[in-house]
């Protein structure tokens, strides 16, 4: 049977005026208001959406724009995407704390929302008062969260200090207290957002347990994160958002690889850049080429041979002692290891102009596929830079230099291997 | 069935499109803040709510000594506490309900910010627990009131305007929760208002009969009194002292006045409120 759409999204869209609110905003808002009496369509819908431009004061910008989709019952969608990308203007809207700017979104269905924990906590309340108090504002009626109180107070584990103004609580406290009462909530849509960062690891295993149960039920779930191993275990759809629009609807794993190679170009191997990443800019790295025992622009790395990068860099100083790292991660963006010229103490001089520079890293990663990102920084002031993330994608492949070392198995256990020695003692 | 959704966000609103059934649904948050409201601020105190009852008797009491001895502004043969703390109670819930509504949204913007909920619970709540708390100082008020009655020193007749109370209220309310609206929706832009609200209702109390008789305003300043007059507090906060018989006067053609300026004032909150709640994030 076909499962019935409890949120359908149409050409949404949200845009924001650049500059602050002052006096100067109050004759361009008559200007306005007059141009609409007049029946004439206010022309500051404009399309432009590059956030690193100069902003002209009361410039827009769309912070998302043209978004289209539909959830349908029982799904748990994960939306991702880099910070500003427009995950969080999308949550607003579908939370309804934040109306469109154009567009609409059709909704069956109680929806809660969790953009954060404790919202509502008063400091000087104890913490039960505060339990009916947030659940409230949550949504929950108060026969509902009396049936669930011992429940709340039990998950949280703070049941000793539940008579306790909640401005006494440590931070752990709180914020436990804070999630136990979200988790019980029963709405038929559940919104979530990145809450699953609080807390020690303990807590947050029992945070996504509890998560699991809630789609489990058959409830829906829509769920922004940056945790890709979260994203991935929870949810079976997934949305990429990028600069404000939807770069990739689908399957949950497209979407968390797509979304870690929205950096990396098509052209593998070899990395022409454009932008500055992160850093002060005052060195750019420009290419990063991947290359093989001869030197020449490799595509793949031969299992157990060393992975081996030529890095070109534009310096605007002159530095005598920088330092250059590289990041390696698997497709799920977890970082498996760090290479970086210091450990070593071979800080290298930076000349104003072209630098190139070459690494080798000792490879112990098995058959795969696997991210790069690459820095350069003031070894002196600890300063970045230029930090270019998950720029280059590659591939570790089962065949090796001679044949007989090649990958034995159809399967791989882990991304990387340890190196390791055995002997028989008896 | 694809057209069964139970509602929609979109970007425009019709005027007056107010969804009274979903703030009904919230009747427990309402419940809870106005508990909240009550409990938090004499939290940490040793007199608790005492400080509710302490408030007015003692401003009752300089004005006593200032406006009653110094000044003579309250009326012949009634006694002078009992006019001054009349006018004081009254007033003090009008311009509570009007000052904590009218921050609405910029004290409450971080809880707006991450949840939805209808926004009118908020204002609603202040206005029942400013309620509650008149209702305390409504119960000094009559004991005040009954020690005077059974002196016997002046000359208090039983009023049956007296009945009449719960309806000024209502007006008091509807007036202090409308123009609190207005004001809450026109600060989320500029924040010039919050300064506006601070003294304006100091402006607003000397411009209504509190501490002095309208009677008397018309012996000393006749056109102090025309202007007077027709400030929709007057005819009620006249009519509540008439009520228990300390001065004042009662006037049904200006109290009807205030009524319909209180239900177009409340008419025309809701619908700015209305329209602000949807984008204010943006701009708060």
């Amino acid at each position: 049977m076909n499962k019935d759409v409890v949120i359908k999204v149409e050409n949404l869209g949200k845009q924001y005026r650049l500059g602050e609110i002052g006096s100067g905003t109050f004759a361009g808002e008559l200007a306005r208001f007059i141009k609409n009496i007049r029946g004439k369509q206010a022309d500051d819908l404009i399309t432009d959406n590059d956030r690193t431009l100069q902003a002209k004061k009361g410039d827009i910008v769309w912070a998302a724009k043209d978004i289209n989709f539909e959830v349908k019952r029982g799904e748990v969608l994960g939306i991702i995407g880099k910070n500003g990308a427009g995950k969080s203007t999308l949550l607003k809207m579908l939370s309804r704390v934040t109306a469109p700017s154009v567009g609409s979104i059709k909704v069956k269905g109680r929806i809660a929302s969790l953009l954060e924990v404790g919202t509502g906590f008063h400091p000087d309340l104890t913490g039960r008062e505060n339990i009916f108090l947030n659940g409230a504002i949550l949504g929950m009626t108060k026969n509902e969260i009396r049936s669930k109180f011992d429940e709340i107070v039990d998950f949280s584990g703070v049941a000793r200090y539940i008579d306790t103004p909640v401005k006494r609580y440590s931070s752990g406290m709180y914020v436990r207290l804070a999630f136990a009462v979200a988790a019980h909530l029963e709405p038929e849509i559940l919104i979530v957002d990145e809450v699953l960062a609080v807390g020690d690891v303990e807590f947050q295993r029992k945070c996504l347990g509890k998560m699991k149960d809630v789609s489990s039920e058959g409830r829906t779930v829509i769920f922004v994160s940056h945790n890709m191993g979260a994203v991935k275990s929870l949810c079976q759809s997934g949305i990429v958002m990028k600069n404000g629009t939807m770069d990739f609807a689908g399957n949950i794993n497209d979407c968390v690889s797509r979304y870690l190679k929205i950096n990396t170009t098509e052209n593998e191997g070899d990395v022409v850049i454009e932008k500055k990443g992160t850093g002060t800019g005052e060195a750019l790295i420009k290419r990063i080429q991947l290359i093989n025992e001869d030197g020449n622009t490799a595509e793949s790395v031969l299992y157990k041979s060393p992975i081996k990068m030529r890095v070109y860099i534009d310096s605007s100083v002159t530095i005598p002692k920088a330092s250059l790292d590289v990041k390696i991660s698997d497709k799920d963006g977890s970082i498996l290891f760090h290479a970086l010229n210091i450990y070593h103490n071979q800080a290298l001089p930076l000349q104003e102009g072209e630098n190139i520079f070459e690494t080798e890293i000792d490879n112990q990663l098995l058959p795969g596929g696997f991210l790069a990102s690459i820095g350069v920084h003031n070894a002196a002031t600890y300063y970045t830079m230029d930090y270019q993330e998950n720029i280059i994608a590659f591939e570790v492949i089962k065949a090796a230099k001679n044949a007989a070392d090649s990958y034995p198995y159809e399967w791989v256990v882990a991304p990387a291997m340890a190196k390791s020695d055995w002997k028989k003692i008896k | 069935m694809k057209d069964t959704f139970d509602y929609e966000i979109g970007a425009k609103k019709s005027l007056l499109s107010f969804n009274f059934k979903e703030l009904w649904r919230y009747r427990d948050l309402i419940s809870l803040l106005v508990k909240r409201d009550y409990v938090a601020v004499y939290k940490q105190t040793v007199l608790g709510p005492v400080w509710f009852f302490i408030q007015p008797l003692i401003t009752s009491i300089i004005f006593t000594l200032i406006f009653g001895n110094i000044a003579n502004l309250a009326p012949e043969g009634k006694p002078p506490f009992l006019f001054f703390l009349c006018g004081q109670t009254f007033w003090n819930y009008f311009a509570s309900c009007l000052t904590a509504t009218s921050n609405t949204f910029v004290a409450n913007a971080s809880v707006f910010g991450k949840v939805y909920f209808p926004r009118l619970a908020v204002p609603i709540s202040v206005v029942i627990s400013n309620l509650l708390k008149f209702s305390l100082q409504f119960i000094m008020l009559v004991i005040v009131w009954m020690y005077y009655y059974f002196d016997g020193t002046y000359n208090i007749q039983v009023n049956l305007s007296l009945f009449l109370i719960p309806i000024y209220l209502v007006l008091m309310a509807l007036m202090g929760l409308g123009a609190g609206l207005i004001i809450s929706s026109l600060t989320t832009r500029y924040r010039d208002f919050t300064f506006l609200v601070g003294f304006g209702v100091q402006l607003l109390m000397w411009a209504t009969p509190v501490v002095y008789h309208l009677d008397t305003l018309k012996t000393k300043s006749l056109l102090g009194y025309q202007f007077v007059k027709f400030n929709p507090m007057t005819s009620i906060m006249e009519a509540s002292k008439f009520g228990f018989d300390c001065g004042g006067s009662f006037d049904p053609a200006l109290l009807t006045y205030s009524a319909v300026f209180a239900g177009v004032l409340m008419l025309f909150g809701i619908v700015i409120f209305n329209r602000v709640e949807k984008t204010f994030m943006d701009t708060v």
